[in-house]
C-alpha cells in the first residue's frame, strides 16, 4: 500500500462515515421497533429524542461523504505519477480493479444520503411523523451500501502498488480501445449531442408540468436520473473536448484541475445537487396522500423541482458557453 | 381555553418505583382569567404547569388548546382546536413560543449577558427582523420601569428587577397565556403586591393567567378567578 | 427566506458570545486542538516541500542514466558505448559523466567530486559548494589538499565557491576538470562513471532503454521518471508513516475532545436548560453547539496551519530536525520554498477537524435534547 497521508485521510473518513451511519442505523432499528406516537411513555419520548441524533449523524455523514468524494478523485490524481502510463486520476483508478467501483459506490452513497435528508425534512414538516417508517427503512438500506463503499475503497487503496503498468486516459478513453470508459468516449458525438439536448428539454418540460399542474412527479424524477447519466456520458463524449480543446482527450477528471479553472467542480456539483433534488421529488411522491403532508408535499416537490431545473440549466449554461467560445469545432 | 382530560404524568427512568406526579387530572383553564394552582411542594402543580404550557408531554390523557390564532401552526384556521399530546417537539415548541410566556420561580436568566439580550433570547430561533423585535423589547422594558438597566448585566440586578426582566422576556412574543411558577417565592410582601397588580393589568388586557403558589397574597387575591387546590398529584378542590 | 438566514445569524451570535463567556475552558481546548493541527500540518508541509524540491532538482537531471553492472554492483562504463547508444533512433544526445565520492577523513563525510567541462574552470582548481567551504573552513583563493587514490595528496586552488541558491544541489559538491578527476581517483582512461542520455521525445524512453539493454546486457538504464516516482513514493511512505505514528496523538486528542464535550459544566447545562425552557427547540440547540464547534475548529485549524507554515518555512522545521536528520540526503540547511495547496489543507482537515466533529456529535446531542422542563424541576 502507498502510505500517503491523503490515503490515510480517506480511509479515516470512510471509517468515520461507516461508524456514523451504523450508529444511525442502530438507532433507526430501535425507533422502528418501539415507535408509538400516541403513547406518552418515557420510552416514546426517548425515541423521539433519538430521531434528532439520527438526522444529525446522517447530515454529518453526507457532508463528509461529499468532501471525501472529491478528495478521493484528487488523491487518485495526485498518485498518477506512481503508475507508469497514468496521466491523471483516470489512470490511477484503472490501476486496480476496485478503483472505479469505489468511485461509483461513493457517488451512490452521496445520492442516497441526500435523498434521505430530503425525506427527513418532509417528515419533520408533518405533525405526526408521517414518514418515520419509510425513512428508517431507507436508512437501513443505506448502511450496507456505505459499508460496501468503505470496503471497496480500502481494498482499492491498500491494493495500490506503485509502478504498476496501467493505461493512461489517452488509451483508456481513446476511441476504438477496450474497456468500459472507452465505450463512452467511443459514443460518437453525433448521437450524444441530440440525446443530451432532448433529455434536457424533456426535463424542463416535465419540470414545468410538475410545478404548474402538480403532476408527473415520478416521470420528472426518472428524467432527473437520466439527465445525470446522459450529462456525464456527454461530458466524456464531447463536452470535455471543447474544454480541453483537443479532439482526443476524453478524460472526465482533468476538468477538476487548475489549468481548466477547476470547472469540474461546478459542473459535477450542479449535477450532483440536481440529481439529489430530482430523485427527492420522486421519493416523496408515494406519500402525498398522507393527511399531515397533504398541503406540504406538493410545495416541497415544486421547490425541489425548481432546484433540479436550476442546476440542470446552470450545467447546460456552463458547457454551452464553453462550447460556443471554444476554438475547437467538431 | 385549555382543556385537560384525564391527564397523567409518570416518571420511571432510573427510579425503583415509578413516581406519578400528576394523577388523572381533568381541568379547564378559562380564557382571560387568572387561575391559581395551590398546594404544597410535591403536589404536582409545577408538573401540571409544564404540561399545560406545552413544555412536557403527558404519559396519558389529552390536552386540547382552543381558540389559538390562525397560523400558529401551518394550516391552522382561527377557531380550530389542537390536541397537543402527540405533537412532535418541533410543533409543540412552535405553539409554546407563540402562545405561552413563562415566568420561572428561579427567574432563569442567562448570566453574563445583558438584560436586553435575555429578553430577546426567545426570539433568536424564530429569525425575526432584528430591529422590530429589539424595539418591542425596549418598549416592554420601559413599560416595566427597567429603561436604565437595558444594557446592564443581569448579574447585578435585585430580586424584583430580575423578576421584571423575566416578565419582559415572557411577554416578548406577545403570548395569549402567561404562566408563572411560584412568582412571589423570592419577594417581600410589597413586591408581591406589586406583582399581583401587574398581573391584574395583564388580565384586564385580555391575557389568560395561570399561577402556581402557596402564598396567600396570590391565592387569596381578589383578582384570582379560579383557585384549584392540588395534593399528591390530584385536584382536591376548585375544578 | 429571510427568517432561516436570520435564525442562523442569531444563533451564531449567541454561540460566539457563549464561547467568549467561557474563555478559560475553551482556550484549553483550542490550545490542544491547535497543537495537534500544528504537528500534523508541519509534517505534511515538510514532506510536500521536500517532494517539490526533489521534483525541481530532477528537472535538471538527464532523462536517462546508463550504468554498467558487474555482479550486481555499479562499475565504470566504457566511453565507447556512448557512440553506439547515440546511434539508437530517438536518442538526441549522450554524454559521458565522470564523477565519484570522495571521503574526507579530516572533516568526516562524503563529498561528491564531479568533472566539469566549463572552460573557465582552470586546471588544478576547484569550484566548491558552500557546505564544503564551511566544513573545510576555506574561502576563495585558498588551497585545499585532497588525498589522491595513488596515495599522494594533490593540491587544488579554490577558484570559486558556488552560489547559495543552488545549495540543495551543490552543497557537497567539488567541481574540477576531467583530467584532475582522473588523476584524483586513478580513473582509467576510456571509462566513465555513467552515461547521461537525452531523448528527443520522452515517451520513447522506455523503448530506448529496452534497446540499450538488448545491445549491452550488462547495463542498467535508469529513467528520470523512475527516480522521481521512487522519491515520491519514499516521501509519501515516510509521510504516511509519521501520520500513523501520530495516530496515537490524534486518538488522544479525540478522547480529550469527547471528554470535554461530555463533561459540560453545571453552568452550561443550566444554560441549555434555560434555552429549552424559553422556547429553543432541540434543533436550535444543536445548531448552537454546531456553531460553537465550528468556531473552535476554524480557530484551531487556522492557527495550527499558520504556526506550521512559519515553523516549516521560516525555521526549516527545526522542531523535527533531530527526529528526521537521517531521513534524506536532501535534508536542507536552507529555507524550503513555501508550498501550500488546497489538497494538503483538505487532507489536514480530514485528519483533524473530522475526527473532532465526529467525537463531539453524541455528547452534543445528549446535551441538546435535555427536556425543557428540566430547568423547572431543579
Amino acid at each position: 500500500m502507498i502510505q500517503h497521508p491523503g490515503i490515510l485521510a480517506l480511509l479515516l473518513a470512510s471509517g468515520l462515515v461507516s461508524l456514523l451511519l451504523m450508529a444511525a442505523g442502530w438507532q433507526g432499528l430501535r425507533i422502528l421497533r418501539g415507535w408509538d406516537l400516541h403513547s406518552g411513555s418515557e420510552g416514546q419520548l426517548d425515541l423521539e429524542r433519538r430521531t434528532y441524533l439520527v438526522s444529525t449523524l446522517v447530515a454529518n455523514a453526507l457532508v463528509i461523504q461529499i468532501l471525501s468524494l472529491f478528495l478521493f478523485i484528487f488523491t487518485a490524481d495526485g498518485l498518477h505519477t506512481q503508475f507508469v502510463g497514468a496521466m491523471c486520476a483516470a489512470g490511477s483508478l484503472a490501476a486496480d480493479p476496485f478503483g472505479y467501483p469505489t468511485l461509483l459506490a461513493k457517488i451512490a452513497t452521496c445520492l442516497l444520503a441526500g435523498v434521505w435528508l430530503i425525506l427527513h425534512r418532509a417528515d419533520t414538516q408533518g405533525y405526526d411523523y408521517p414518514l418515520i417508517r419509510p425513512k428508517y427503512v431507507l436508512l437501513l438500506a443505506l448502511v450496507p451500501l456505505v459499508l460496501t463503499e468503505t470496503w471497496l475503497q480500502a481494498r482499492y487503496l491498500m491494493g495500490l502498488k506503485a509502478d504498476v503498468m496501467t493505461s493512461c486516459c489517452g488509451s483508456l478513453f481513446g476511441q476504438g480501445r477496450q474497456g468500459f470508459a472507452a465505450e463512452l468516449a467511443g459514443l460518437p458525438h453525433q448521437i450524444m449531442q441530440p440525446v443530451f439536448w432532448i433529455t434536457f428539454v424533456a426535463l424542463l418540460v416535465a419540470g414545468l408540468v410538475l410545478v404548474r399542474r402538480r403532476r408527473g412527479a415520478a416521470l420528472f424524477s426518472l428524467l432527473s436520473l437520466a439527465f445525470l447519466l446522459v450529462s456525464v456520458a456527454s461530458l466524456i463524449s464531447f463536452f470535455c473536448l471543447y474544454i480541453y480543446e483537443l479532439p482526443t482527450h476524453h478524460c472526465p477528471f482533468c476538468l477538476l484541475q487548475r489549468e481548466y479553472w477547476f470547472v469540474g467542480y461546478p459542473l459535477y456539483g450542479t449535477l450532483l445537487a440536481g440529481a439529489i433534488s430530482g430523485l427527492g421529488v420522486g421519493v416523496l411522491a408515494p406519500f402525498s396522500a398522507r393527511d399531515s403532508l397533504k398541503g406540504i408535499l406538493p410545495r416541497m416537490q415544486a421547490r425541489l423541482a425548481w432546484v433540479a431545473l436550476g442546476m440542470a440549466a446552470l450545467f447546460t449554461l456552463i458547457v454551452g458557453i464553453w462550447m460556443l467560445l471554444s476554438p475547437l469545432k467538431l | 381555553m385549555i382543556e385537560l382530560i384525564e391527564v397523567m404524568k409518570t416518571y420511571q427512568a432510573g427510579l425503583a418505583t415509578p413516581f406519578t406526579a400528576v394523577d388523572r387530572v381533568s381541568l379547564t383553564i378559562p380564557d382571560a382569567r387568572l387561575t391559581v394552582l395551590k398546594g404544597p411542594s410535591g403536589s404536582g402543580k409545577t408538573t401540571l404547569l409544564t404540561l399545560i404550557g406545552c413544555m412536557a408531554r403527558p404519559t396519558s390523557g389529552r390536552i386540547h388548546l382552543h381558540g389559538l390564532p390562525a397560523g400558529t401552526l401551518p394550516a391552522l384556521q382561527a377557531g380550530d382546536s389542537v390536541e397537543i399530546t402527540s405533537l412532535p417537539e418541533r410543533f409543540l415548541t412552535t405553539i409554546r413560543r407563540r402562545t405561552f410566556g413563562f415566568i420561572f420561580q428561579q427567574f432563569n436568566l442567562v448570566r453574563g449577558i445583558s438584560v436586553l439580550e435575555n429578553v430577546l433570547l426567545p426570539t433568536y430561533p424564530m429569525g425575526l427582523d432584528h430591529q422590530e423585535v429589539e424595539g418591542r423589547a425596549v418598549q416592554r422594558l420601559e413599560g416595566l420601569g427597567l429603561a436604565r438597566l437595558i444594557r446592564s448585566s443581569v448579574d447585578r440586578l435585585s430580586g424584583g428587577e430580575a423578576q421584571r426582566v423575566a416578565i419582559a422576556r415572557a411577554l416578548i412574543n406577545d403570548p395569549a397565556v402567561i404562566i408563572a411558577d411560584e412568582p412571589t417565592a423570592h419577594l417581600d410582601s410589597r413586591l408581591s403586591e406589586d406583582f399581583m397588580e401587574l398581573m391584574g393589568e395583564f388580565r384586564a388586557a385580555g391575557k389568560t393567567l395561570l399561577i402556581t403558589s402557596h402564598d396567600p397574597i396570590v391565592y387569596g387575591s381578589p383578582l384570582a378567578d379560579l383557585v384549584v387546590e392540588m395534593r399528591d398529584g390530584q385536584i382536591v378542590a376548585g375544578a | 427566506m429571510r427568517a432561516p438566514i436570520q435564525r442562523y445569524r442569531n444563533i451564531l451570535d449567541f454561540a460566539l458570545s457563549s464561547l467568549l463567556r467561557r474563555k478559560g475552558r475553551n482556550l484549553a481546548l483550542i490550545g490542544v486542538y491547535t497543537l495537534v493541527v500544528f504537528v500534523i500540518a508541519s509534517l505534511i508541509f515538510f514532506v510536500q516541500a521536500l517532494k517539490r524540491e526533489a521534483r525541481e532538482l530532477l528537472v535538471q537531471a538527464p532523462d536517462m542514466v546508463v550504468q554498467r553492472m558487474v555482479a550486481g554492483r555499479h562499475d565504470p562504463v566504457p566511453v565507447a558505448q556512448a557512440e553506439a547508444i547515440r546511434a539508437i533512433r530517438g536518442v538526441e544526445e549522450v554524454q559521458a559523466r565522470l564523477w565519484g565520492y570522495y571521503y574526507d577523513p579530516v572533516f568526516g563525510g562524503n563529498l561528491t567530486v564531479m568533472a566539469s567541462e566549463d572552460p573557465s574552470l582552470a586546471a588544478e582548481a576547484v569550484w566548491i559548494g558552500q557546505g564544503v567551504a564551511r566544513s573545510m573552513r576555506v574561502k576563495e583563493g585558498d588551497l585545499i589538499s585532497l588525498r589522491g587514490y595513488g596515495g599522494l595528496p594533490i593540491l587544488f586552488t579554490v577558484q570559486k565557491i558556488l552560489a547559495g541558491e543552488s545549495e540543495l544541489v551543490s552543497s557537497d559538491l567539488i567541481l574540477m576538470s576531467p583530467t584532475d578527476v582522473r588523476a584524483l581517483f586513478n580513473f582509467p582512461t576510456g571509462l566513465a562513471t555513467d552515461l547521461a542520455v537525452t531523448a528527443g521525445n520522452p515517451r520513447e524512453l522506455p523503448t530506448i532503454a529496452a534497446k540499450i539493454v538488448e545491445q549491452f546486457p550488462d547495463t542498467r538504464p535508469i529513467l528520470k521518471s523512475e527516480v522521481l516516482r521512487t522519491y515520491e513514493a519514499i516521501f509519501d511512505w515516510r509521510g504516511g508513516l509519521m501520520v500513523v505514528v501520530l495516530g496515537s496523538a490524534i486518538l488522544a486528542f479525540i478522547i480529550f475532545a469527547w471528554d470535554k464535550a461530555t463533561g459540560l459544566s453545571a453552568e452550561e447545562r443550566k444554560e441549555i436548560g434555560i434555552l429549552k425552557s424559553i422556547g429553543w427547540e432541540s434543533s436550535d440547540v444543536l445548531l448552537l453547539k454546531f456553531w460553537e464547534g465550528s468556531v473552535v475548529s476554524l480557530t484551531a485549524f487556522l492557527s495550527g496551519v499558520l504556526l506550521a507554515y512559519v515553523h516549516v518555512f521560516f525555521f526549516s522545521a527545526s522542531l523535527f530536525e533531530h527526529a528526521l536528520k537521517g531521513w534524506s540526503v536532501l535534508f536542507p540547511r536552507y529555507q524550503l520554498v513555501p508550498v501550500l495547496d488546497g489538497y494538503q489543507l483538505t487532507v489536514l482537515f480530514f485528519l483533524t477537524v473530522l475526527p473532532y466533529t465526529a467525537a463531539t456529535l453524541v455528547p452534543i446531542w445528549r446535551a441538546a435534547t435535555v427536556d425543557p422542563d428540566a430547568a423547572m424541576r431543579s
